[in-house]
């Protein structure tokens, strides 16, 4: 209980303290030892064997009810002040009707007793998976900003005006809010914690106050409201017709009640992870500083909306609804990846591939079975580490390089190998068989095969292009064209802890999945369902030759060069020495460029958006309506 | 068959299984043209003479990249003849394939760097098809596992015509044969010169060839499995099915890519989805 409670307060606590603190060694020190707090924290709840006794909080369940009210309602009303200030009335509609609907809610519950009876907090193992998640990783992502910040504001964006005590005390308490989110039972905690993500967002977003930055943060704000209107919404129906606010009790219960707030719930997970209509968001967010970036994609926000997809999964696998969302995230699936082939700008292409697979996993939560959740579950896992590793060296790669264009990456294994090296651990990861991202996938096909084969289809193909975009760019990083003089000090102290971390955290995540798979996944699994998925003991342990014989690679290289001549590439004409250059027929030096392929006459990144938010704006409104007349 | 024992036999013979057809290949195609041809052997030869020549390279390390890719292609096959999941098998060679492409990415000449995004784009082209064909077996006999495809009752080809089609079209390009050589030519005096293997020489250019040998063996195995459950069927129709990539070969001029990814994925939506759509409706 102190443990739970300590998560999620201690975020919070130390946020408030750094808004005080101007100094950069104070805030070292408190960011660090929160992050090694937090770490710790959620290793040990790990640890700590299941259940996890939550009686007994230590203020009154009223008291803490009240206070979160008076803080929902301070920030409703900024909401709606930015709202006014920057003349966006969709904000402010939004914003009101989302109180009125909560004003309606406590009115619906005034004095009743058994609102606040239930469990308000609740640790299963997917909770203590989330809460590893976001305890290394949003730590990790916390100690490397400090290194990237105080570059971001000395060097490499002076006109950008120094908040560092509010990014900081932001970061935190975003931090906080996650593990509250992932604890919460009680629907309105959840749905308090889940506001406070989406402020904290927009906050984050527009930190750089540009034209473009102040957009896309309303742009962001904006989907995000419409979520939380819809998760405010299905407490109010779910209160009005079972009397109970409890997340556990909405699960179990059955689809006559809780099918319309599953799907209006489902709707925010959509909302917040991202998926298709509302994409745009997550791919406006690259305008913030990257260790934003990081966490928005890898530890929290998205990841909370896939969260309470899969969370809601049993309650609705097998109906129309639960075939909605499916069908949601595998059209997302596929547009997203096939939009990352359109861009050579790094960023965006690891947001449409983050897009891509939470999309994924949204499929998995829609089709609901035992081993979907798995799979679901471990896809979450992996893309964490792993993307989050790939942000936070392309950020780095941006400070030295001064551009986020793959193309100018080119070489880059030369220059900056130790960055190019974690990049491609990462990428390796995210694409590679027999490594982290691919086993999800395969387990999502096949789980996804037993209970919709129809949906395979966005499957096959979307990952056919995932596997393009992913080694085009890999390409890219080992070619060797320009004579190039190394990068003398690739990265600070904090950057390098967070990226060694991160680049183990991905390591032993994919060497040790089997371990992660029995400990946390298939109990949570087992518990829900009473059966888990898993990959068949044969087929884990030919994954564990297959693995070791590609970790073996980097060990060839210790004979390198031995026994080879090493000559200049052809390039149909005499090379000129030492350079990437030759003399063509005319007798005229010409240069050699290679620039990668990004389809521009065959795929369009403006049609396949319109494609993505037409169709995902129609399997809504069908889910809606399904989830009305519980189908 | 014991797996043991099938596993042994593919890694001893398929080489030679594979040299022969490569030799059959040559000589067959040089009969289309009204050439005499080399005699059956003569890929042999030419690995022999390769494996003793000067290793030159562009950078010191491309020649692992395709050292793992051989590696990786005698894992694919070999899982694929131990009877193993057809989902692993298929990720195996992807990963093979991809090693394949970092190498040429590493040799870093342009030729061989088109090669290289070619060949990604050639294999974005197949790899639905082949993970739909997977998923088709997998809805007629309900299992993943090569062994138990093979056992089973009838011939899948009847009750998966489309995907059978649609995977011999994967083939063509999965050969790299004309109309989809795209990512490599047979011919060097090309405007691709040799494309991904362009910078590839002595002994890593036999390894490419090998690793192509055994490439075929598994790939015609897989043109078995639609026939498994008569196996003179099986083998006469992998042979007939290489013929016909031969055949296909000789008749066609190179497409552009775009023709090749296009045509390739509207082949997978109709043949493929199709008849997975029917089998789906049908159960």
């Amino acid at each position: 209980m102190t443990l739970v409670l300590g998560l999620v307060l201690i975020p919070f606590l130390a946020g408030l303290v750094l808004l005080c603190l101007r100094a950069d060694l104070p805030r070292r020190v408190v960011v660090v030892g929160v992050t090694v707090a937090v770490c710790a924290g959620s290793i040990a709840l790990a640890c700590v064997a299941a259940p996890v006794n939550l009686e007994g909080l230590p203020v009154s369940r009223h008291g803490i009810h009240l206070g979160m009210i008076v803080i929902e309602a301070l920030m409703g009303l900024y909401v709606v002040y930015v709202g006014v200030r920057s003349r966006h009335y969709l904000i402010v509609s939004l914003m009101v009707a989302q109180g009125a609907v909560m004003g309606w809610f406590e009115w619906l519950a005034r004095g009743d007793v058994t609102a606040d009876a239930g469990q308000a907090l609740f640790v299963d193992k997917f909770s203590v998976v989330m809460a590893l998640i976001n305890g290394i990783v949003g730590g990790g992502i916390c100690v490397f900003a400090l290194g990237y910040m105080r570059e971001y504001h000395t060097k490499a964006h002076r006109e950008v005006p120094d908040r560092r005590p509010f990014f900081f005390a932001l970061l935190l308490v975003f931090m906080g809010a996650m593990f509250g989110l992932v604890f919460a039972n009680d629907l309105p905690w959840l749905f308090f914690f889940w506001e406070i993500t989406t402020l904290c967002s927009f906050l984050l977003i527009g930190y750089t106050q540009t034209e473009e930055a102040k957009k896309n943060s309303l742009r962001a704000l904006v989907m995000n409201l419409s979520g939380g209107l819809t998760f405010a919404l299905a407490i109010v129906f779910f209160y009005h017709d079972a009397h109970s606010v409890e997340l556990q009790k909405l699960i179990h219960s059955d689809h006559a009640l809780a099918l319309l707030p599953a799907a209006l719930l489902c709707f925010a997970g959509i909302t917040k992870a991202a998926q298709c209509p509302f994409s745009s968001w997550l791919l406006g967010a690259m305008v913030a500083p990257t260790p934003v970036s990081a966490l928005l994609h890898s530890s929290t926000m998205v990841k909370a909306g896939v969260y309470l997809v899969l969370r809601l999964a049993p309650a609705i696998t097998g109906t129309k609804v639960g075939l909605m969302v499916a069908l949601v995230g595998g059209v997302t699936f596929l547009i997203g990846s096939l939009e990352a082939i359109t861009t050579s700008e790094a960023k965006r292409v690891l947001a449409y591939s983050t897009v891509a697979n939470l999309g994924l996993v949204v499929m998995c939560g829609g089709i609901g079975t035992s081993q979907a959740v798995w799979a679901g579950v471990l896809l979450i896992i992996f893309h964490a580490v792993a993307k989050c590793l790939l942000f936070l060296c392309v950020g780095v790669v941006e400070h030295k390089l001064h551009s986020r264009n793959i193309e100018d990456m080119s070489g880059l294994i030369l220059y900056m190998p130790k960055v190019a090296v974690m990049m491609l651990i990462g990428m390796a990861g995210m694409s590679l068989a027999p490594f982290g991202m691919l086993i999800s996938k395969w387990a999502a096909l096949k789980a996804v095969v037993d209970a919709e084969p129809m949906m395979c289809v966005f499957i096959a193909f979307g990952s056919a292009a995932t596997l393009f975009f992913w080694v085009k760019w890999m390409g890219k990083l080992v070619e060797v064209v320009r004579p190039q003089t190394p990068v003398v000090h690739e990265i600070s102290v904090d950057e390098s802890v967070a990226l060694y971390g991160l680049s183990a955290a991905t390591f032993l995540a994919c060497l040790l999945f089997p371990v992660l798979s029995r400990q946390f996944i298939e109990p949570y699994v087992a518990g829900v369902y009473g059966q888990s998925g898993s990959l068949g003991p044969g087929n884990t342990i030919i994954m564990m030759i297959m693995m070791v014989l590609v970790m073996l690679f980097p060990f060839s290289f210790l004979s390198r060069g031995r026994g080879v001549k090493l000559v200049d590439p052809y390039l149909g004409g005499a090379n000129v020495e030492g350079s990437p250059a030759f003399t063509g027929s005319g007798g005229a030096v010409e240069n050699m460029t290679m620039r990668n392929y990004y389809m521009g006459g065959v795929l369009s990144e403006l049609w396949l958006s319109r494609a993505a938010v037409a169709g995902g704006v129609a399997l809504l409104a069908a889910m809606i309506a399904f989830g009305s007349f519980i189908l | 068959m014991n797996p043991w024992i099938r596993l042994i036999l593919y890694l001893v013979f398929a080489p030679l299984a594979g040299c022969l057809l490569a030799g059959w290949d040559r000589r067959v195609s040089a009969r289309m043209q009204s050439r005499r041809g080399p005699p059956i052997l003569q890929p042999f030869y030419d690995v022999r003479k390769l494996w003793q020549k000067q290793n030159l390279a562009v950078c010191p390390s491309q020649n692992y990249y395709v050292l793992f890719f051989l590696v990786l292609v005698i894992f694919t096959g070999a899982l694929f003849f131990f009877g193993s999941d057809l989902l692993l098998v298929i990720f195996a060679l992807t990963t093979a394939s991809i090693f394949f492409v970092m190498g040429a990415y590493k040799a870093s000449s342009p030729f061989s760097f088109i090669g290289a995004e070619r060949e990604l784009i050639q294999m974005m082209a197949y790899e639905p098809m082949v993970l739909l064909t997977a998923v088709g077996m997998y809805m007629v006999t309900k299992t993943f596992y090569v062994d138990g495809i093979a056992n089973q009752k009838g011939l899948l080809v009847l009750t998966l015509p489309g995907v059978f089609l649609g995977f011999v079209y994967m083939l063509e390009i999965k050969f790299r044969k004309s109309p989809f050589d795209l990512s490599s030519s047979h011919h060097a005096h090309q405007e691709l010169v040799k494309g991904i293997t362009t910078e590839f020489s002595g002994r890593t250019l036999a390894m490419i060839e090998v690793a192509h040998w055994y490439e075929s063996v598994f790939l015609l195995g897989w043109v078995y499995l639609f026939f498994a459950s008569s196996p003179i069927l099986g083998v006469v129709m992998s042979l007939l099915v290489y013929g016909f990539v031969v055949l296909v070969d000789n008749v066609f001029a190179r497409l552009k890519w775009q023709s090749a990814l296009r045509s390739a994925w509207v082949v997978t939506a109709v043949l493929g989805v199709g008849n997975i759509l029917v089998l789906s409706l049908w159960r």
